[in-house]
């Protein structure tokens, strides 16, 4: 059976991927948050999955507004890496792993989860800056093939936090039952607290986004328990992109042990968080 | 048909919510956005700015919007702001510089407002 190995929680924002590419992680102010990263990145070479699950969401570069999946599952064998207007970022195409993708796909339909089906998909900075995060330096490929978890969360209604959460655990329930002896990493991605647009533009919550990187590990039932309209307040509009960390968690253990997290403010509009989790630890009897 | 479909769901001050009200008014302007990915339709795009939004079916007042770079109104008239941001990128426009725009600021003042760890609510 396959078996989840750890978690990793991060941002996704476009610009910690530009300045990886420009190569200006020593640049004064991206500086503190590359050095947030390292611990979390040598931890995760020592401890390399042979395949990983990206939750992340599209920003108007593979799917357009025609059709709004709630959630959505890429099946293909590759996923271009999109050129989302100022040409492709310098990084390797994605693997994926068909067969992995149709077993969660038929597992999380028989639990009830009707994910739309990608067979073609091209992948944007939601999915290449997390996998930039993990792997600053991928030389013509990333560590494993990657299965793409989409979850609209740009179109009101998102899915609500308690139903990214159960989709997470049941996420967590088709990875072991998956035949095939391979482990598995889970990346949740997004956030933490901004907002783009509105009178409200640049809205930032210190405080928030504290309380959710202390809460996540240790008790994301609390989390999931939050409204979206209380996500928006607390987090901004586009801050409820951090529902996408909660699937992360609902597929790890009920016990995770936090291996490093770091808080950096500001990447561009955002706030950047990461949160690294151990899923190989002893479990309440 | 109303047009302001959040109202009496809930109101956080200065929040546009992109609901599907707004993408249903959004919809042609904001596929026109993502149509400017590429290098070809940019070309063709600022060849003639309203033939090209005219052939993409924008209402007048979207047309209007686009022309006159009034990225409010384009996010009042139906854009999302990832959408809405493929025409700034296209013009060499920042997300702060957008950000200073919505929040009646320069790019500069907004971008040492979120160095001093954003803004913050009233
Ligand atoms: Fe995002």
């Amino acid at each position: 059976m396959a078996e989840v190995i750890w978690g990793l929680a991060t941002s996704h924002v476009p610009s910690i991927g530009a300045a990886m590419d420009r190569g200006r992680t020593e640049d004064p102010n991206w500086k503190d948050l590359f050095d947030g990263y390292a611990p979390a990145q040598a931890w995760l070479a020592e401890h390399r999955p042979d395949v990983a699950i990206v939750v992340y969401n599209d920003h108007a570069n593979g799917i357009d507004l025609d059709i709004v999946p709630t959630f959505g599952i890429g099946t293909a064998e590759r996923y271009r890496v999109a050129d989302e207007g100022f040409g492709q970022r310098p990084v390797p195409d994605v693997v994926g792993d068909p067969d992995l993708s149709l077993h969660l796909l038929e597992s999380l339909v028989d639990e009830g989860f009707d994910l739309t089906v990608f067979q073609e998909l091209d992948v944007d900075h939601g999915l290449t800056v997390p996998l930039s995060v993990w792997t600053p330096d991928p030389g013509d490929a990333w560590p494993c093939p990657v299965v793409p978890l989409l979850v609209n969360v740009i179109q009101y209604p998102q899915p609500t936090a308690a139903r990214c959460y159960a989709l997470g655990q049941a996420l967590g329930r088709a990875i072991a039952s998956y035949p095939e002896d391979v482990t598995v990493g889970i990346l949740g991605t997004g956030g933490m607290s901004h907002q783009l647009a509105g009178a409200r533009a640049g809205f930032i919550n210190p405080e928030f986004d504290t309380m959710w990187l202390d809460t996540i590990g240790t008790d994301p039932v609390r989390l999931a328990a939050l409204s979206r309209e209380e996500l928006i307040r607390q987090a901004g509009s586009e801050g409820i992109e951090l529902i996408m960390w909660l699937i992360m968690r609902g597929a790890m253990n009920e016990q995770v042990a936090r291996v490093h997290s770091h808080y950096f403010l500001p990447a561009s509009n955002t706030a950047a968080g990461i949160a690294l989790f151990d899923n190989r630890v002893p479990q309440p009897a | 048909m109303s047009t302001d479909a959040t109202a009496g769901r809930f109101d956080v001050p200065g929040t546009p919510v992109f609901d599907g009200q707004t993408s249903r008014r959004g919809l042609r302007m904001n596929r026109m956005f993502m149509s400017l990915r590429s290098a070809e339709n940019r070309e063709r795009f600022l060849a003639d700015e309203a033939a090209y939004c005219r052939d993409s079916e924008l209402t007048p007042e979207q047309q209007q919007a686009v022309l006159d770079r009034d990225w409010q109104a384009m996010i009042d008239l139906g854009g999302s702001i990832f959408y809405v941001y493929k025409l700034a990128m296209m013009d060499g426009r920042s997300m702060q510089y957008l950000g200073g725009v919505f929040t009646g600021t320069t790019e500069e003042e907004f971008q040492a407002a979120m160095r001093a760890r954003g803004r913050r609510d009233g």
